[in-house]
């Protein structure tokens, strides 16, 4: 190794501020929508900004957590009690979140380890249609897919959302990649030792493309999260809106009152960066392999 | 394989071919109900005068010849090509210059950073669009407040009211949400770079820019091949942004936006599912042209 000259380090240290700068105006925006959803209506509405809230309060937050009364759930016709619309929508993106990410967890760890080790016939053709597919705008078939919900007499219920997430096939070309890894000696072994082929996937498969596993379930679950168009076009009534969803009609209502729209952001964005921040080792592990000759 | 196959006995292969299919059925059902059947779909409604109450008639390719002659749907494809050529190479570029950087760090330095980068992403579009907004406004804004006060501007500007910045307003903020991916990917094959190879070339006297280019940067072609193409369908597929920003005005109509107006929005012929999908089936070609381009040029190299 060579010693770098002092160039080089001057360089370095040159480079280090600039990113370190950086960084701080990436998270400014997030601040300022934490910091917003406590300020008063005259502190942001003051042409000289305040860096941090002159006096804090919890007004934006009651204002949030008191519109759009709707019913807590409705299922079968079943009616919950009346909460406000944040509370509902809240619910409802948790739901889509969970559910996107189980199936899809399922159906993919089926899927990708059938493709990296079940040698049948159409293997190819079905790979390649998974990673043509893979390629194409998600966004260009929303239209013919809300017409199919539409169809179905699922348009404007949580599951429009649901099933296209889980349909989109880049957890089964990321499995796909983990299960690759596992040595083809050990299901030989178990399969010699006549154990039926749903067992040897629960038993010795699942446990070997856990972190995969992993990685699939973390990425869906914020993908899905934050995937704001599908839901605008899936979803219209108040009740089956999401916390994003929620956000966006508000502020396209009442595009001035600040304050109530960054208590909305913070409702929306502090749950998924915990999720985000409590499993990124995960994260990075997905992103990363999906990458893999990609 | 081949090989593999052909000593299998028959029974085997049946026995492979059920299970295979057993455990695709799941995925395969989604797959194709809410993907391949949608795409199918799009297709052929492109070749129709499809609206919201009925499934039209067959019309050939007429909506791609009106389209030809469209001026908004121009406007907007042009828009949408100068957020692409503009945001594509700086996010590919910034990325690789924050990665190489950050990437001999320590572990949680490292970390800290790749987290702060991949932040405006996990906040979600519509948190980020709304902050955005409130910092772009023109009263108070912290953008005019700032350059107000170094003196940089005298009167405040309407970021995104003003043709002349909305969309590099709108570029920026994607920008911003777009390199969390790219450092990520470039961190960990900056990380995998042959070590061996590097130590080559530094005994043979390369500059730590020789060794850069010649050695690191050909390792990473296939990273940055996939950094190109994802970012390009990001960047193509821009919507939240436009819908709630600008709703299209002052300049900044995208594809996807138009997409979105003409099916949904727009009042005289609202629904017009057959035109849209015609704009899809022309985006998705252009994503295709361009990707398959994107490799075409890699593989050269």
């Amino acid at each position: 190794m060579k010693i770098s000259s002092p160039k080089t380090r001057a360089y370095q240290a040159a480079c280090m501020i600039l990113i370190v700068i950086l960084a701080l105006l990436f998270i400014f925006p997030l601040y300022w929508i934490l910091t917003g959803a406590f300020k008063t209506a005259a502190d942001i509405y003051d042409p000289d900004p305040s860096w941090i809230p002159k006096e804090w309060t919890l007004d934006n937050f009651g204002k949030l957590f008191s519109r759009r009364p709707v019913p807590l759930f409705d299922i079968f016709g079943v009616t919950g009690p009346t909460v406000p619309g944040a509370v509902r929508w809240l619910i409802n993106t948790v739901f889509m979140a969970v559910m996107s990410m189980l199936l899809t967890c399922l159906t993919a760890a089926m899927a990708g380890y059938a493709l990296a080790k079940k040698r049948f016939v159409g293997r190819g053709i079905i790979f390649s249609l998974i990673v043509c597919a893979m390629a194409l705008p998600k966004q260009v078939i929303l239209i013919p897919l809300l017409r199919e919900m539409g169809a179905l007499n699922l348009w404007d219920t949580p599951w429009a959302v649901i099933f296209p997430t889980v349909g989109w096939p880049f957890g089964v070309f990321l499995m796909k990649q983990f299960s690759e890894s596992i040595p083809g000696e050990i299901l030989e072994a178990t399969r010699i030792d006549g154990a039926s082929e749903l067992k040897t996937f629960a038993t010795v498969v699942m446990p070997m493309i856990k972190p995969g596993i992993g990685a699939l379930a973390i990425f869906t679950f914020i993908n899905c999260w934050n995937d704001y168009f599908m839901q605008l076009v899936m979803l219209a009534s108040t009740e089956q809106h999401t916390i994003s969803l929620g956000i966006a009609t508000m502020q396209s209502e009442t595009s001035i009152d600040l304050g109530l729209l960054m208590s909305g952001a913070s409702v929306a964005a502090v749950p998924i960066i915990i999720v985000f921040l409590i499993f990124q080792k995960y994260f990075t592990q997905g992103i990363t392999m999906g990458a893999v000759k990609g | 394989m081949a090989k593999q196959s052909a000593s299998m006995s028959r029974a085997l292969q049946r026995r492979e071919n059920t299970a295979g299919y057993l455990f695709m059925l799941p995925s395969l059902l989604f797959f194709v109900g809410f993907v391949v059947i949608p795409m199918i779909l799009c297709i052929f409604t492109s070749l129709t005068d499809a609206n919201m109450n009925s499934s039209g008639h067959f019309v050939g390719l007429n909506n791609f010849i009106r389209l030809w002659s469209d001026k908004t749907f121009r406007e907007a494809l042009v828009n949408t090509l100068v957020i692409v050529v503009v945001s594509v190479p700086a996010v590919c570029a910034f990325s690789l210059w924050v990665s190489s950087a950050i990437y001999k760090m320590n572990g949680k330095l490292l970390s800290a950073f790749r987290c702060i980068f991949y932040l405006p992403v996990v906040t979600g579009s519509v948190a980020v669009t709304v902050v955005w907004k409130w910092m772009y406004d023109n009263y108070n804004g912290i953008f005019n407040y700032i350059l107000k006060g170094t003196g940089l501007i005298e009167k405040n500007i309407n970021w995104l009211g003003d043709p002349r910045f909305a969309l590099w307003c709108i570029i920026l903020i994607l920008f911003t949400t777009s390199v969390g991916q790219p450092i990520v990917l470039y961190v960990s094959a900056l990380g995998n770079v042959d070590q061996t190879l590097v130590e080559a070339a530094q005994v043979d006297g390369a500059t730590n820019f020789q060794v850069f280019w010649k050695v690191k940067w050909a390792q990473m072609l296939p990273t940055t091949l996939y950094i190109l193409v994802i970012t390009t369908i990001n960047s193509f597929q821009c919507f939240a942004l436009i819908q709630l920003l600008t709703s299209g005005g002052s300049g900044t109509n995208t594809v996807m936006y138009h997409i979105y107006f003409t099916a949904f929005k727009l009042t005289e012929q609202a629904g017009h599912f057959g035109y849209a999908n015609a704009m899809g089936v022309v985006l998705a070609l252009f994503i295709g042209a361009l990707s398959a381009l994107q490799f075409k040029l890699a593989k050269e190299k």
